[in-house]
């Protein structure tokens, strides 16, 4: 009887999970769609965007730059020490191009404007859940799914796509400069083999990934803060499952946007 | 005298906690309703109904003869429209100036004013609370416990409401200042000719600024009656409640 009732927990237990699991999925559904009508539906407020997209886009400048200088670097010297083992040093450029834009502009800008934008959205959302403004905001009239969800929606769906670009130039200028200090790579071969070896679909099918991307990172901090628990706790927790989810989200994503765009 | 708002029958659960298990009240145009009952009673959700922010399982809640228990979209902004909320903490915005919170209704919607418009409504009523013009280019946190209530109270007057709305007005403050709240805000619903529906547990803002009085406590309005009767009933809630006895109806531990 006893083991019966050891498999009866064992079953509800997993039971209890999976149910859980649907219903989260189901109502971050749910608010993305209505975070996603809004965006749509007037009324608009150009001044939020205008600041959430300062504050998005602009202010990640120097960690979307950063860590593309530092990888595109990386890039080349592993490209370079790999391609010796079969005499191909000379890809290098080309590597570091196609990997920066197809992937790591995108993926690596992408986790970290998610580890500095959801983090900070699911922080002020949830403060100001936990603080009573968001129930200020529809008392004064204003629904806050237009008023906060949805500039933050669309400032990051937007601004993602500009760092990647940004992060796609400044990572081949990190290879670049690896190339020719390090390696031996005439400055203009490099330049010029890089020039010829990309092609526009390498660039926008990274964009395209961005874009998504910044809806994730903006959806995930929304919607974490938005249904933030009570108190300091429910702040802090609503931040880190904004960053790890946002951050799994990325990953998958990742892969079926590659599968759906490359996959043959 | 006619009903402003009109609760009937309200019931509310939380999963398996029954908060509000039938409520129902009226309050009367242009008078000052008070709910008194213990922390956790269900004060604040019998309020948020009223107010849309949280959808009753079950009764009907009138206002101004409408029904909104349900509204939604055009139709509840239109009904908040009428009403101002002063919320516990302030919840003022803390990413906007004061004259900016102050006037944020202003600023925003179809009957949007110009930005010099609002600010000099903004400072106006500022001045009105008790708030010199400095105050409203300071950010809500740079600001005392005592100031941030005023500015509450400024922004929840700043469009002229028909119905105002205070969530214990007077909790965080000392008696003083809570004494110079309560004051303030009996001034203005008189002035303005408002309803007021404020929920507290303090009695001094009681008989400060009450016309009636309803004690809330296990889900249910337990009694209702002008201010001057609270010493005098003979309902055991009220009695145990105003004079904070140990010994009654009420649980001590709750």
């Amino acid at each position: 009887m006893a083991v019966v009732t050891q498999i009866q927990g064992f079953l509800a237990a997993i039971g209890a999970a999976v149910l859980g699991l649907c219903q989260a999925t189901g109502s971050l559904v749910l608010f993305a769609m209505s975070g996603i009508s809004h965006v749509f539906m007037p009324p608009w407020y150009p001044m939020e965007l205008g600041r959430q997209l300062i504050r998005i886009g602009y202010f990640s400048l120097p960690v979307v730059g950063l860590t593309a200088l530092f990888t595109g670097g990386a890039l080349a010297l592993q490209v370079f020490s790999g391609g010796a083992r079969f005499n191909a040093e000379a890809v290098v450029p080309n590597i570091v191009a196609i990997a920066m834009t197809r992937e790591l502009g995108p993926v690596l800008g992408g986790l970290m404007v998610a580890g500095r934008v959801s983090a900070s959205i699911a922080a002020e959302l949830g403060t100001m859940r936990v603080t009573e403004q968001i129930d200020a905001l529809t008392t004064l009239s204003t629904n806050p799914m237009k008023y906060l969800v949805a500039p933050r929606l669309l400032a990051a769906t937007l601004a993602m796509p500009m760092l990647a670009l940004i992060g796609d130039i400044i990572g081949i200028l990190g290879g670049f400069l690896v190339g020719v200090t390090r390696l031996d790579f005439s400055p203009g071969t490099y330049i010029n083999t890089t020039y010829n070896f990309l092609t526009a679909g390498d660039i926008i099918s990274g964009l395209i990934k961005a874009a998504v991307f910044g809806f994730i990172i903006a959806l995930m901090g929304c919607y974490q803060g938005y249904n933030s628990g009570r108190g300091a706790q429910g702040v802090g927790r609503a931040t880190t499952n904004a960053v790890v989810t946002a951050s799994i989200l990325i990953l998958a994503s990742n892969y079926i946007l590659t599968e759906a765009l490359f996959g043959t | 005298m006619s009903a402003m708002i009109e609760l009937a029958g309200i019931r509310k659960s939380f999963g398996p906690k029954h908060i509000l298990k039938g409520v129902d009240l009226v309050v009367a145009r242009g008078q000052s309703t008070v709910i008194i009952g213990g922390s956790g009673t269900g004060k604040s959700v019998t309020l948020k109904c009223v107010l849309g922010i949280i959808s009753p399982d079950s009764g009907a809640i009138h206002v101004d003869g409408e029904d909104v228990t349900h509204a939604r979209g055009r139709k509840r902004e239109n009904q908040l429209d009428k009403m101002g909320m002063l919320f516990q903490g302030g919840a003022l915005f803390d990413s906007l100036p004061v004259w900016q919170n102050v006037a944020f209704r202003l600023l925003q919607g179809a009957r949007r004013k110009s930005r010099q418009e609002a600010r000099d409504i903004a400072v106006e009523k500022l001045r009105r609370v008790g708030l010199t013009p400095d105050v409203a280019d300071q950010f809500p946190a740079e600001l005392s416990g005592g100031m941030q209530k005023r500015v509450g109270l400024a922004r929840a007057i700043a469009a002229e409401p028909e119905i105002i709305f205070f969530d214990e007005p007077t909790t965080g403050l000392d008696p003083i200042m809570a004494d110079v709240i309560n004051d303030l805000i009996r001034e203005i619903v008189v002035e303005m000719g408002a309803t007021a529906m404020t929920i507290t547990h303090d009695m001094t803002s009681v008989r400060k600024i009450a016309d009636r009085v309803a004690m809330l406590h296990e889900g249910v309005i337990q009694w209702e009656g002008p201010v001057g009767e609270i010493d005098t009933t003979e309902n055991a809630y009220v009695h145990q409640f105003v004079n904070g006895l140990p010994d009654g109806p009420i649980e001590a531990i709750r």
